[in-house]
Parts: structure tokens; C-alpha cells; sequence
């Protein structure tokens, strides 16, 4: 039950985040240890600063 | 047996839909409760979502739940991640949401709900959703490339600019239409301006917290974001109330335009985080939010709709926008029923995250559906409004005259009775001096929610508040968009710029940018600035433009869902995409021939040229021109206006003869010709053999 609910959390706080353009920052260093363990992981700063500026720097639009 | 007891629940929901369909439908003279269209439309799109996007995912696309996504094969944990299903809906559904589906439902209400809520179920199952769907499965299929790239590699290069160039322009006027929504809703509103412009610092003081005191805590920031949000619509009700404070905050429209267009070039070359980004976290949320709330305030309140289910307007006559119910209603409810825009969505960030294959229907299909059930709502909050009111606030003001007891007079000729205390008490309740003329569909819709909210929570009391945290919802994400448009737009033209001048190409080039920029908020401006001085009141030139442009799109992306499915050899289910096709390409062209050659001026660009020009050689002058040079303006719009007709039709053409020709092509050859990325999974080879 309250795993349940922890798991529910989880995935509203991610549904959030990724409506701004966040991905989870978990699964991202998940990735990279799994994939790539010789390559620096990001900082959860520099991983939201990435992103933010992949998000609106790129220039893609807005829906009307 | 067993197969039939599965269906016999679809059953019951599909007669049950039926009879509220039919209940709404036929029914005359009397009020009907909002909550009859609520269960019809879903109805409808519980049926349309458990058989016919089954049918398109299963027999038309056959999406394979064993084959490797973009997602996998890219994994980067940055843009390329496969997420859950749900969770991927949310990030799509809140990508495709914007102000489309609030505005055109409530501009369509002059001619009564039901024009306007059978061609949102209708257009909604038939094309727009099936268009969402099918664009992210070819996009998916291809590495999730753009929909101008897809063109380009499915069509040809030439189509492919050409779907470029017209996406551009699609754009400016997305911008253009959008702002003048705001300047609508902010004209000689201390109130609203003054809560919208603080929404600035409020943004700016978020998006330094996030990068120097907390970096990166969205959560947080955000809860203070909302609780500086409320501060302003409070205090907004102070300003409004202050007679030293009031005329600080009270613009005219023209003054307005004049800020929005400096707004938009400041805001789109600022850094990203400072302003951009905390007010797309705010907007984002508050949008969804909104959304929610409204829905549960609909069924809670369970509202009477006003709105006669179809008035004497169908004709053509309306004054909110003219012309006939084919093509203009169909041109003015675009996102809600069918939006050419999503493709981009579809073809965006969404593909490149999708886990399975098989999730698609929930998060194409499914996301539209979703959006098209905003539309429906936008159409109750309108509908549940006074008629009287609501054609006091959405007609111009040439038409309604200078007062309210003017403005009563000539509604009530309509047929729709309603007093000038009415008018003035309606204001009066919800904070703003007036209500008359404020098309644009932003004040109605709040009106509507007001009245939703109200009785929830706070009464009367509290109208003034729910209509400016509807004024305020709506600007919030519509100045994002300006904002991430300008800066979309930007790089667009310094793309095609820098085909001719190469140092425009480079984006870390300070004038290059500045040029680019003030480029592309000159050209929406100058459309935004044209629409507010306008004589038919700016929307009734503008958002059929915006439809026409809107829905050619969705047109170019259907022609190149078929030209996949014809290269797949599957053309004998092309006309799951076919006759969508062929609908928007006959509401597209016919409404563009109109708005070019329509002798009547309310419909016809060159008309109104000619009208004008007329009255010149008289040597008269024509409301609302005060001089000669006026009056040349008036004409050099209309004329602009009219060439941006021909342009979006010749758009469309040339997309369809490439179109049919890549269709033809791919006919003739025996095996399939698609060229998509990895290979199908073992399983589906065996069902295919």
C-alpha cells in the first residue's frame, strides 16, 4: 500500500518535471555508470542547466 | 461467447453516448445541462480510442511491441530515455496544450454549441487525433526526425523548404494571433495588466533562485512562484481599486502592442533561465492545473447552457467573424478537432522517449483525445454564459457603438435580450470597466470560469478573483509561447538567412542574433500592430488566417502519413488518412480562395481593398482610418493579408502534387519502399509471412 503510494509520488514528481523538459536524473546516472563508467557524470546542477538550455536554447516552438 | 461479452460493455457506453448525442442534438427550446455534451463527447472518445485507434495501430500501422524505439538505440539519459507510459503522456499532453483549444470553441459559439461540438468530435476522431498518432509512429520509425525533415526525406527537397517556409510563417502568425489575444484582454484592465506584468518579476526572482540559491529545485521554486501568483491577482484587485494606482496600469490596445513587441525581443535574447524558463515551469503548471479544475468544477456544478444549440449566425452573418459555416467554423475550431501544429510535437521531444511501440496509441491518440476535451470544455464555459453577454463581449466595437446602453441596444435586435445594467453589472462583478468588444475569446472564457469557480468557492464575491486567475492563466502561457517562438522563429530565419549571408548562420554571433530577432518580432508585430487597429476588431482578419494555416499543416502532415503508407505498400487502409486529407484540403483552400475573393469586405481581403480604395478616390474617409495615410495602411494590410492567403494555398498545392507524385511513385514498385530505421523484431516477420 505504501509502496504503492511512494511508487505513485515518484512517477507524479517525474510526470511533472519532465512537462517542463526535465528527464529523471536517476535514470540518467543509471545510464552512464551502466554505459559509459569511463566518461564524468554530470552534477544534478549541471544536468538541469544542460537541459534547460537544451530545452529552450534549441528553438523549438510552443504549440498554440 | 467470450468475444462478444468483451464487447458488450463498449456497447452499453457506445448507446449510452448515443442517446446524449441525440439528446443534445435534437433537442429544441430548451436549456440543456453542460453535463449532457460531457457524457456524449466522452463517450465518443471512449468508443473512438478501445476500436478505431486499435484499428490503425493493429491493421494500418501494425506497431510491433518487440521492436527496438529511438529510445533504446540512442539512449543518451538526456533526450533519448525510454520513460513510462503515463509519464510520457503527461510531457506530451502538456507540449500540445496551449491556447488553440481555449479560444477557437468560444469564438465558434456565435453560431450555437452544437456546429461547434460535433465538428470538435468529429474532426477530433477522424483527423486530428489520427494525425497525432501517425505522425509519431512514422517519426519514431525514422529516429524521431522533424516533421521538415520527414518531408524532405519522404517527399523531396523542394517540398521540404517548402514546408519550411510555410512552417515559418505559420509561426509568425501563431505569435501574432496569440499576443493580440493579450492585448485584448488587457486593454483599459489596470487589474489584469497589472497581475500579467508581474508575473515578470515574479518569474526573474524564480529563475535566479533556481540557479544561484537552490540550483534546480523546480518543486520549491514553483510553489513560490504560485504564492507570488496569487499576491498579484490580489493585488491586482487593490490596484484596480486605487484611483492613484489605476491610470498607471490602464493602456490602450495600440500602447500595449507597443510593449508586447519590445517585451518580445528582450525576453527572447535574455539568457534562458532568467525569465524563459521559470515562467514556462509556472505556466506549465498552472495550465494543468486549470485544466483540472475545470473539469471537476463542470461536473460539480453541473451548469444550464445558455447558448441556443444553434443560432441565427450559422448563416454567415455573425459579427464575432464572418462568414458561412462551411468553411469558416471548420477553420475556426483548429486544435481541439484537428491542429497542423502537434505534427511538430509528434515528430519533437515525444519519439525520442517512447518506450514500446505499443504505448503510442495511448500518447498519440489518446493525448489529442485528451486535448480535444479541453476544447469541448471551452465551448461549455462559453455557452453557460448569458448569449447577451457573450455577443457584448466577443462583437466589435464599430458594430456594438461606444456604450453599454448602445451596445444592449443593438444585441437585443439580435434576438438576445439583455439590458445595459446587465452589461455594466457583469463588469462591475469581475473587476474590469468594461466588458463590451473583448474578442479574442480569453475575457469570455474567463467570464465562464468565473462563473464555474465561483460557485465552488467564494460566491459572487470572489468573481473579480477567478476571472483575472483566468485572464492571468491564459496570458502566462501565451507570453511563453511568444517568448519560445521569437527565439524558434530566430533560429529558423538565421537557418535560411544563412543560406545567402553565411555569418548569419552563426548563432553565437551577437548581431546576427539581434538582427534575426528583431526580424522575427518586426513580422510578428507588424500583424499584431495591423490586428489591433484593424476595423473589423483584428480577430476576425487574424484567426481565420491562423486556422487556414494551421489546418494546411495538419493537411501536409497527413499527405505525408499516406506517402509512408503507400511506400509500406499498405495503401489500402490510405484512406484512414485520405479523407482527413482531402476534408482540410477543401475547408483550407475553399476558406483561402474566400478570404482572398469574397465580394462581401467582412470576408474578402480585396474587398475591403477595394472598399477602401473607393472611398479614397471619393475622397472620403472610412472608420476607423482618421486620415489618408490611415486609409493607405488599411489597404497595404489587406492586401498583405490577401498574398498570405495565396501563399498558404500555394503552400498546400505544391505539397499535395509532390505528395500524390512520391504516392505514385511507390505504387508502382513491388516491394515495400519505406526507409526506416532497425529492423522489425522476429515475431512480427512471422505474422507478416
Amino acid at each position: 500500500m505504501f509502496n504503492d503510494l511512494s511508487r505513485l509520488g515518484k512517477y507524479l514528481g517525474q510526470a511533472a518535471r519532465l512537462m517542463v523538459g526535465l528527464p529523471d536524473y536517476d535514470t540518467y546516472v543509471a545510464h552512464m555508470k551502466a554505459t559509459h563508467p569511463d566518461r564524468p557524470v554530470m552534477s544534478y546542477e549541471a544536468f538541469f542547466r544542460e537541459r534547460q538550455e537544451a530545452r529552450y536554447g534549441g528553438g523549438t516552438g510552443r504549440c498554440c | 461467447m467470450a468475444t462478444l461479452s468483451r464487447h458488450a460493455l463498449w456497447a452499453l457506453v457506445g448507446i449510452f453516448g448515443a442517446f446524449a448525442l441525440a439528446y443534445v442534438a435534437l433537442n429544441r427550446g430548451e436549456t440543456i445541462n453542460a453535463l449532457w455534451i460531457v457524457v456524449a463527447a466522452v463517450s465518443v472518445y471512449l468508443i473512438a480510442y478501445r476500436y478505431y485507434s486499435l484499428f490503425i495501430a493493429n491493421k494500418v500501422m501494425s506497431l510491433d511491441p518487440e521492436r527496438m524505439t529511438p529510445a533504446y538505440r540512442h539512449n543518451d539519459g538526456l533526450d533519448y530515455v525510454p520513460t513510462n507510459k503515463y509519464v510520457l503522456f503527461g510531457h506530451h499532453f502538456a507540449a500540445i496544450a496551449g491556447a488553440g483549444p481555449l479560444v477557437g470553441p468560444v469564438l465558434a459559439a456565435q453560431m450555437g454549441y452544437l456546429p461547434g461540438m460535433l465538428w470538435i468530435l468529429a474532426g477530433v476522431v477522424i483527423a486530428g487525433a489520427v494525425q497525432d498518432f501517425m505522425v509519431l509512429f512514422v517519426s519514431t520509425r525514422r529516429d524521431g526526425r522533424s516533421l521538415g525533415d520527414l518531408v524532405k526525406s519522404e517527399l523531396g527537397p523542394i517540398p521540404g523548404v517548402i514546408a519550411l517556409f510555410g512552417t515559418f510563417m505559420i509561426m509568425v502568425i501563431i505569435l501574432a494571433v496569440l499576443a493580440l489575444i493579450v492585448v485584448k484582454a488587457l486593454a483599459e484592465s489596470p487589474w489584469g495588466t497589472f497581475t500579467v506584468g508581474a508575473t515578470i518579476p515574479i518569474a526573474i526572482f524564480m529563475g535566479l533562485y533556481t540557479r544561484y540559491i537552490r540550483p534546480g529545485r523546480i518543486g520549491e521554486v514553483s510553489v513560490i512562484g504560485f504564492i507570488g501568483l496569487m499576491a498579484a491577482i490580489i493585488g491586482g484587485g487593490q490596484v484596480a481599486a486605487s484611483p492613484t494606482w489605476a491610470p498607471l496600469f490602464t493602456f490602450t490596445g495600440v500602447q500595449l502592442t507597443w510593449m508586447l513587441i519590445g517585451y518580445g525581443f528582450i525576453a527572447s535574447v535574455l539568457p534562458v533561465w532568467l525569465l524563459l524558463a521559470p515562467r514556462d515551469y509556472l505556466s506549465t503548471f498552472l495550465k494543468i492545473g486549470a485544466i483540472l479544475a475545470l473539469a471537476v468544477g463542470i461536473v460539480f456544478v453541473a451548469p444550464e447552457l445558455k447558448m441556443p444549440s444553434v443560432t441565427k449566425f450559422i448563416d454567415g452573418t455573425g459579427p464575432v467573424w464572418a462568414g458561412s459555416l462551411f468553411p469558416f467554423l471548420f477553420i475556426t475550431i483548429a486544435c481541439g478537432a484537428v491542429s497542423g501544429f502537434h505534427s511538430l510535437i509528434s515528430s519533437g521531444t515525444t519519439p525520442k522517449m517512447i518506450e514500446n511501440e505499443s504505448h503510442m496509441r495511448l500518447i498519440g491518440y489518446g493525448g489529442m483525445l485528451m486535448e480535444s476535451f479541453v476544447a469541448i470544455m471551452a465551448l461549455v464555459a462559453a455557452s453557460i454564459i448569458d448569449p447577451g453577454i457573450y455577443f457584448a463581449m466577443n462583437s466589435p466595437l464599430a458594430v456594438l457603438g461606444p456604450t453599454a446602453a448602445s451596445a444592449a441596444q443593438v444585441i437585443s435586435s439580435w434576438g438576445f435580450v439583455v439590458t445595459p445594467e446587465v452589461l455594466t453589472q457583469t463588469a462591475a462583478a469581475v473587476g474590469e470597466n468594461t466588458i463590451i468588444a473583448r474578442a479574442g475569446g480569453a475575457p469570455t472564457l474567463a467570464v465562464g470560469m468565473a462563473q464555474i469557480f465561483s460557485v465552488m468557492f467564494g460566491g459572487t464575491a470572489m468573481m473579480g478573483f477567478w476571472y483575472h486567475f483566468a485572464i492571468l492563466f491564459e496570458a502566462l502561457f501565451i507570453l511563453t509561447a511568444v517568448d519560445a517562438g521569437t527565439r524558434a522563429g530566430r533560429f529558423m530565419l538565421q537557418d535560411l538567412l544563412g543560406t545567402f549571408v553565411p555569418v548569419m548562420k552563426r548563432t553565437d554571433s551577437w548581431v546576427g542574433n539581434a538582427i534575426a530577432t528583431a526580424l522575427c518580432v518586426a513580422t510578428w508585430g507588424y500583424f499584431l500592430y495591423q490586428g489591433v487597429v484593424d476595423p473589423l476588431g483584428g480577430i476576425n482578419t487574424l484567426w481565420p488566417l491562423f486556422g487556414i494555416s494551421n489546418q494546411m499543416l495538419a493537411a501536409v502532415a497527413l499527405i505525408l502519413c499516406t506517402v509512408v503508407l503507400f511506400k509500406m505498400k499498405r495503401e489500402r487502409f490510405a484512406w484512414v488518412t485520405v479523407v482527413p486529407t482531402i476534408w482540410l484540403l477543401a475547408c483550407t483552400l475553399t476558406a483561402g480562395w474566400q478570404k482572398m475573393f469574397d465580394p462581401n469586405p467582412k470576408i474578402g481581403f480585396l474587398a475591403q481593398v477595394s472598399r477602401y480604395q473607393d472611398a479614397l478616390a471619393r475622397g472620403e474617409l472610412l472608420a476607423p482610418a482618421k486620415n489618408v495615410g490611415q486609409m493607405q495602411q488599411i489597404i497595404l494590410n489587406n492586401q498583405i493579408d490577401a498574398g498570405l492567403s495565396l501563399f498558404f494555398m500555394l503552400v498546400v498545392v505544391s505539397i499535395l502534387f509532390y505528395g500524390v507524385r512520391s504516392c505514385w511513385q511507390a505504387y508502382r514498385v513491388a516491394h515495400p519502399t519505406t526507409q526506416e530505421v532497425g529492423t522489425p523484431s522476429t515475431a512480427s516477420q512471422g505474422a507478416a509471412a
